[in-house]
């Protein structure tokens, strides 16, 4: 038998794109949340919660990106030219993001910060929403023509079910956050905090049930490889298992574990989500007979495995740094001269 | 316009604009690596000092090359379907493989550098910088790989597709790596980016100096700077002359472009010049048979002219005359300012010059065009091309997206970008005023 590269790379971008998930994931949250906190200081430590590191989880965006360039050049090519004006819309939210943190503090003016507490909010919430909204239309199917090229209209995109999965999104990220800005704070601020970490898990899990059922009932081809492959109904199981450890690492006042089970749950959901869509990169809908699976989309074998040994190469060493940054950065946050 | 014109508009107005950052980045991470080196061997708080006030500055300018980086990443496939199509299978490795090992490398440790100085040993910390100064030249290469495949394609076979069309596959990783352009255009892009970064520091230390601020601190960044602005200016003569060879051995419509050279014929190289397209004549200031002798050795090598290539195989003819022969001159004078000082600073006369200070102070704007214009000669030369010899640019645009899209991100970016570009300088100059010392030191603005 021959060894299923495509398979394979389907995962690793699968990977890249969960990594980004889970990291850039409570960035996004806080941004998401930034505004609900009115003083200075508090917005302050906001910020510095993710300076430090926002940027090295962004570029797990851009290596997913440039891997599914590499690997499925039809998808890459389908997807963003598909989404164009959704696309530019999130490529200017995460411009605003970078340039907001960097400039917020930089000026005493009241105004000056104001404007960027606000552009750095809505710029996160609206990459969330529209990063769901991305994975709504390829989990329902958007229009191919025989080409393979993108038959739709951007308003096409905004169905019902893909706006449900932005919400979903959003609504995740905000309790991924949360739950991370609890452990790098202290004191008032983060006995507030705790208030919020219950009210973002309560909405999370309303949307989860919601997109469930939704799924159930209008994607059906969501289980097929689910049916086929029996075993892998282990990933479902731990996901519930997952969501349900976070209110009672909260209750029982483990923020750190309570932050490891909402990793554990976005793993599991983009696992989910990974196993529902494959083998189909694009489904085509209407017209499946044009869809882009992993293999009329992918790149020569040669290809794959070359890339493969560059990820045997640099994902140890890109694991091994991250986990040392993030280990010298731990702790609660202190506002000092260099900060934000 | 059309969604063509307006397609390359954009891919032109955004790498632009992100290409103000990146040779700053790396040409200015060199000079991190400089002053905490030399802090480490010597112990001396003053380059320390420095150290750190250059961290604040990149800082800046890295946001802005991240904001603006981003964006590249995903237009090849917004805008430029088909090329992906086309290409993915030998472009996307490169870009792949420039997250892996470049930005995750710089990223990662750009906290530590930006924040680690009080929670880290020093030597912790010089690391974190080499690193972040590593992962800029890294990215450097894998980008410039992946644009110098598409200028002289290597090591790929055409491939028929099940749904029609055909795309190129790999067939030898290393020759797609070491395409014929590659290694002259990364180390002509490399001295371009520490020309970019060693001037910046030139043109902040004379400020100070003129303004009689900071003294000794200027003093000691300038004449660092000054070393590197002085070898790298002189090594970028060299390394466009290699450039220039290669480039009249694979892309000989190109090289005939850049001098305005119609006829096959021993050929001279112009100072400066006008194109006439319309009649096929060149009128300016020429040294006769020099560029026969620069890319043959022989001052009568005949060079292939534009006559050779139907005009829809031509390149705008004129435009890349003008960007290619302003690059070269403000490549002389960088060389011509930088030993001028270096002469000057022998003699004791350096602090004493204030209108050579003026000139360093405004220098710092002629790697920038260089470096743009170097650009816009490469890529507009490339034309009608996107992919030399293989695919025209006209059929290389993505098939679902309209004009009107276009035009609206188009819209969008010019407004953002202005308004970015505005609050950039804002801030640079702010940073600048308030010079070396530590916020503590000026009262906590914070
Ligand atoms: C010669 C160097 C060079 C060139 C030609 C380019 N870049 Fe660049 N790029 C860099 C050198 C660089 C850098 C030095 O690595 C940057 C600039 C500042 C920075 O933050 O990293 C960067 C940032 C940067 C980022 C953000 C990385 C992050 O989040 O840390 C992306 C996604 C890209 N670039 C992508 C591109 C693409 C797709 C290009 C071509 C079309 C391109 N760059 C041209
Ligand atoms: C960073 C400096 C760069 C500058 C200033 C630059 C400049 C330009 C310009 C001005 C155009 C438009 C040309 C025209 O329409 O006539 C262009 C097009 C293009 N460039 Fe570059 N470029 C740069 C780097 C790169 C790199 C690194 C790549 C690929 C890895 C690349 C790939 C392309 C592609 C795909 C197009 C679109 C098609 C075309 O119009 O030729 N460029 N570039
Ligand atoms: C000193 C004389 C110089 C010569 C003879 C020279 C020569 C060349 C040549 C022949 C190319 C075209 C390569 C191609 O089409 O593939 C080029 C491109 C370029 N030049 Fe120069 N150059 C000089 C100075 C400079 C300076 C001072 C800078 C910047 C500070 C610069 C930056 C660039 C850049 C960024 C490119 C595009 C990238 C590339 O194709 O390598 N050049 N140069």
């Amino acid at each position: 038998m021959n060894f299923d590269w495509q398979t394979l790379w389907f995962i690793l971008v699968g990977v890249l794109f969960t990594g980004y998930a889970i990291l850039d994931g409570f960035d996004l949250g806080v941004g998401a949340l930034h505004l609900f906190v009115k003083d200075d200081t508090e917005r302050r430590i906001f910020l510095n919660a993710i300076g430090p590191i926002w940027d090295g989880n962004e570029v797990w965006l851009v290596t997913g990106g440039g891997a599914l360039f590499a690997a499925f050049p039809e998808a890459y090519a389908t997807v963003f030219s598909g989404f164009y004006l959704a696309f530019m819309l999130l490529l200017v939210a995460l411009i605003f993001r970078a340039v907001a943190i960097e400039f917020r503090s930089k000026q005493p003016m009241k105004w000056w910060r104001q404007a960027w507490d606000i552009s750095f909010s809505i710029s996160s919430i609206l990459s969330a929403f529209l990063i769901g909204v991305a994975m709504g239309n390829l989990a329902w199917g958007i229009p191919l023509d025989a080409g393979h090229e993108f038959a739709g209209t951007f308003l096409g995109l905004l169905k019902p079910f893909p706006i449900l999965l932005g919400l979903t999104t959003v609504s995740l990220f905000a309790m991924h956050g949360s739950i991370f800005i609890v452990l790098k704070t202290e004191g008032a601020l983060q006995a507030k905090l705790k208030g919020w970490v219950k009210n973002t898990m309560i909405t999370f899990i309303l949307f989860y049930v919601l997109t469930t059922f939704a799924t159930l009932i209008y994607i059906p081809r969501m289980m097929t490889t689910l049916q086929q492959a029996p075993w892998l109904f282990i990933v479902p199981v731990l996901n519930v298992l997952a969501i349900a450890n976070i209110p009672r690492n909260v209750s029982k006042g483990q923020g750190f574990g309570a932050f490891l089970s909402s990793c554990a749950a976005l793993f599991f959901l983009m696992a989910l989500f990974g196993i529902g869509v494959y083998p189909y990169m694009v489904f085509s809908n209407p017209s499946p007979e044009n869809s882009l699976t992993i293999y009329n989309a992918a790149s020569s074998v040669t290809t794959l495995k070359i890339m493969s040994l560059f990820v045997a190469v640099g994902l140890p060493l890109i694991l091994s740094y991250t986990l040392s940054i993030y280990w010298i950065f731990r702790g609660k946050v202190k506002l000092d001269s260099l900060s934000y | 316009m059309d969604a063509l014109a307006l397609s390359r508009a954009q891919f032109g107005l955004t790498i632009a604009f992100h290409y103000i950052f990146p040779p700053l980045s790396i040409g200015l991470g060199l000079c991190l690596v400089l002053f905490e080196g030399f802090y480490l061997f010597t112990r001396e708080k003053l380059y320390l000092e420095i150290a750190r006030f250059y961290t604040r500055i990149f800082g800046l300018i890295f946001a802005m090359g991240v904001a603006t980086g981003v964006v590249m990443e995903f237009q090849f496939g917004t805008n430029w379907a088909s090329y992906s199509r086309f290409v993915g299978d030998v472009f996307g490795s490169a870009l792949a493989a420039e997250g892996v090992f470049a930005f995750f490398l710089e990223s990662g440790f750009l906290g530590l550098l930006l924040f680690g100085w009080d929670r880290i040993k020093p030597r912790t910390h010089f690391f974190a910088t080499l690193m972040v100064c590593l992962g800029a030249h890294f990215s450097a290469v894998w980008i410039v790989v992946a644009n110098s495949w598409q200028q002289t394609p290597a090591g790929y076979h055409l491939v028929g597709q099940p749904g029609g069309g055909i795309r190129a596959e790999v067939t030898d990783f290393w020759q797609v790596v070491f395409s014929p352009s590659t290694v002259s255009r990364i180390w002509h892009v490399y001295m371009g980016a520490w020309q970019a970064g060693a001037f910046a520091v030139l043109s902040i230390s004379a400020y100070y100096l003129l303004k009689k601020k900071y003294e000794t601190f200027a003093k000691t960044g300038l004449k660092m700077a000054l070393v590197v602005a002085a070898a790298a200016s002189l090594l970028q003569l060299f390394s466009g002359h290699d450039s220039a060879k290669v480039v009249a051995a694979t892309q000989p419509a190109k090289l005939a472009a850049y001098e305005g050279h119609y006829e096959t014929a021993a050929a001279p190289l112009y100072l400066f010049g006008w194109v006439d397209e319309k009649n096929g004549q060149t009128h300016g200031v020429s040294i006769p048979g020099l560029l026969s002798y620069l890319v043959s050795g022989q001052s009568d090598a005949p060079v292939t002219g534009l006559n050779a290539f139907t005009p829809d195989k031509r390149p705008p003819i004129n435009f890349v005359f003008q960007t290619y022969h302003a690059m070269i001159a403000i490549g002389i004078a960088l060389i011509a300012i930088a030993w001028f000082g270096l002469f000057l600073w022998w003699r004791g006369g350096l602090w004493k010059a204030r209108w050579f200070l003026w000139v360093l102070v405004l220098s710092v704007l002629l790697p920038q065009a260089a470096n743009q214009l170097g650009w816009f000669s490469a890529e507009v030369g490339r034309q009608p091309y996107i992919v030399y010899n293989l695919m025209k640019t006209s059929d290389a645009l993505s098939k679902s997206v309209k004009a009107g899209e276009v035009l609206t991100s188009m819209i969008l970016f010019g407004f953002i970008y202005s308004l970015l570009f505005v609050l950039f300088i804002y801030l640079l100059n702010d940073k600048i005023q308030h010079g070396p010392e530590t916020k503590e030191e000026q009262g906590h603005r914070a």
